[in-house]
């Protein structure tokens, strides 16, 4: 049963020092809010996970709490670079950033495997491209045993914690989110213990089209956090401020600005960024 | 051409070179094909063909949205227009694995930070040292699987010595390797690219070689000017032709969708 907590307690209790953490949520539903609490409670050294760490990690980036990123792809949707992400690797500012990249389909199944119980899953992806040499040991070719065709392995990812953003729960833990759902599932499943912030918590979650229902047993924590996906957004409750992605490039461009953005919007708010 | 962004619409002439890259890619596809689009200038096209002469075109996002029909450019390739407009929305592990894997996908439309001759594509590092680039880029994304995957490739990139170069920093994207017979080496079964389409002309790889060769030209630009682009010795078709200038129809449908948008 996951235990309803404030987003701080969650945080404090699920999240430490030197884990292997994925915030999931693919353009929609990105858990900003917790991604800022995990700023604000000062981790340090951990190994962050994501397919597509745009603003959110790069704040964290910038922030100082990561040693190392596993993605698949690091920009900022539609705007450009995410340029605290590339003033750690090019230059280790404010710490050095290992990476370890993967193609989203690698990804994906990596989760996908994590959340099976098996230690691989076999994809096409990676013919031909050099990360086949650069995501080496967590990629390598494996022959089909009923074909004897050649295809890529990719290494389960079990994360630590795995924390996604979802539009409902009930009073008991149960979770429903819809619209693009992306990777969410997989990573919450995948994970040794996984948190989900909401959007509300309501008496009876309704079936929704298209919805994905976490079960109140499989999950270690719920903490209501409305707005917390916010600048993406989260489907039926508010829209993606396509502003405040065009904006962040000229706040993330230089470290002065960034470190006031930070002060201002993250560490001396109690809640996320409005 | 006019390079200015105020063309008027009662004058395709006054196209941006950007809009006549659009526009020529977005000929590329036929109604009732089914397309994976990367965000930017292939979503911008795929979107023209389908509010031009491919209305029955099945616009595939890797966020999961199948037969996306949006209303306006998309910032991002979830943008909430992709997901309500669209036939079906899947998870992330089900499009690339049930939808794009299996070879079900006609077209898959690439944009490049870097191209060679054969039309191999890197989106993930400038520079010669992995660990020390002098650009770090996004990176993969989905376009390694798009462009394995896809039983054909269109790619869709600015023009110039800087973008199209002798040899890639980094091998994101297969395209056909070193000549024929790479991609089937790699375990691939699909055609690869078959198009490039840049801001000064159009490029198609050689049917015996591979190698991409010069075919056509955008109205107003030369020969020489798309070898002066390139870095490499570019091959030119003996029967280079010139791409029709945009209809006010195309140049309608790409104004009307940028509104809002940032392309």
């Amino acid at each position: 049963m996951a235990e309803i907590v404030s987003l701080a307690d969650a945080v404090a209790e699920l999240v430490h020092d030197g884990d292997t953490v994925a915030l999931e949520g693919f353009t929609h539903l990105i858990p900003f809010a917790a991604g800022h609490e995990i700023i604000r409670q000062g981790r340090r050294d951990l190994t962050l996970v994501r397919m597509t760490p745009d603003l959110i990690y790069d704040q964290m980036i910038g922030a100082g709490c990561a040693r190392r990123l596993v993605f698949s792809w690091g920009g900022n949707p539609g705007v450009g670079s995410l340029h605290r992400f590339r003033d750690a690797v090019e230059n280790g500012w404010p710490v050095p950033l290992e990476i370890e990249e993967h193609t989203h389909a690698g990804m994906a199944n990596r989760y996908v495997a994590g959340a099976s119980g098996l230690p691989f899953a076999t994809v096409r992806a990676y013919a031909g491209s050099d990360y086949l040499k650069h995501a080496a040991p967590n990629v390598a070719s494996i022959t089909c045993p009923f074909t004897g065709e050649v295809l890529t392995a990719v290494a389960a990812l079990r994360p630590d914690v795995s924390i996604v953003h979802a539009q409902q729960a009930d009073r008991e833990g149960n979770v429903q989110l819809w619209g693009i759902t992306g990777v969410q599932r997989e990573a919450a499943l995948a994970a040794h213990r996984a948190l989900v912030t909401v959007e509300e918590i309501v008496d009876k979650l309704e079936p929704v089209p298209g919805g994905v229902v976490l079960p109140t047993w499989s999950l270690s924590h719920v903490a209501l956090a409305p707005r917390g996906a916010y600048p993406s957004y989260a489907s039926g409750y508010y829209s993606r401020d396509n502003a405040y992605y065009v904006a962040w490039d000229a706040i993330s461009r230089d470290r002065d600005t960034f470190n006031a953005w930070l002060d201002e919007h993250v560490l001396d708010s109690q809640g996320a960024n409005r | 051409m006019n390079d200015g962004p105020n063309g008027s619409i009662a004058d395709p002439h006054a196209a941006t070179r950007d809009e006549m890259m659009t526009v020529a890619a977005a000929r590329s596809l036929r109604d009732r094909d089914t397309c994976f689009v990367g965000i930017g200038l292939p979503s911008a096209a795929a979107n023209v063909a389908r509010l031009t002469h491919a209305p029955g075109i099945v616009l595939i996002y890797e966020s999961g949205t199948i037969g996306a029909r949006p209303t306006r450019l998309p910032l991002s390739i979830g943008d909430e227009d992709l997901a309500l407009t669209a036939r079906a929305v899947v998870s992330v592990p089900e499009i690339f694995n049930y939808w794009l894997q299996p070879h079900r996908i006609g077209v898959g439309f690439l944009g490049a930070a870097q191209i060679d001759r054969f039309a191999n594509i890197n989106t993930t590092i400038i520079g010669s040292d992995y660990n020390h680039p002098k650009v770090r880029l996004p990176g993969a994304g989905g376009a390694p699987e798009i462009a394995g995957c896809c039983r054909e490739v269109i790619v869709i990139v600015r023009q110039s010595p800087r973008t199209f170069v002798r040899q890639l920093d980094f091998i994101t994207s297969l395209g056909h390797g070193n000549g024929p017979g790479d991609r089937e080496a790699a375990g691939l079964r699909t055609r690869g690219p078959v198009k490039v389409v840049s801001d000064l002309g159009v490029l198609e790889p050689d049917e015996v070689t591979h190698e991409l060769m010069l075919t056509q030209v955008h109205p107003g630009v030369d020969v020489e000017s798309v070898i002066a682009a390139t870095g490499w010795p570019l091959r030119v078709s003996p029967n280079v032709t010139t791409v029709d200038p945009p209809t006010i129809e195309e140049l309608q449908a790409l104004r009307q969708l940028a509104v809002g948008g940032l392309e």
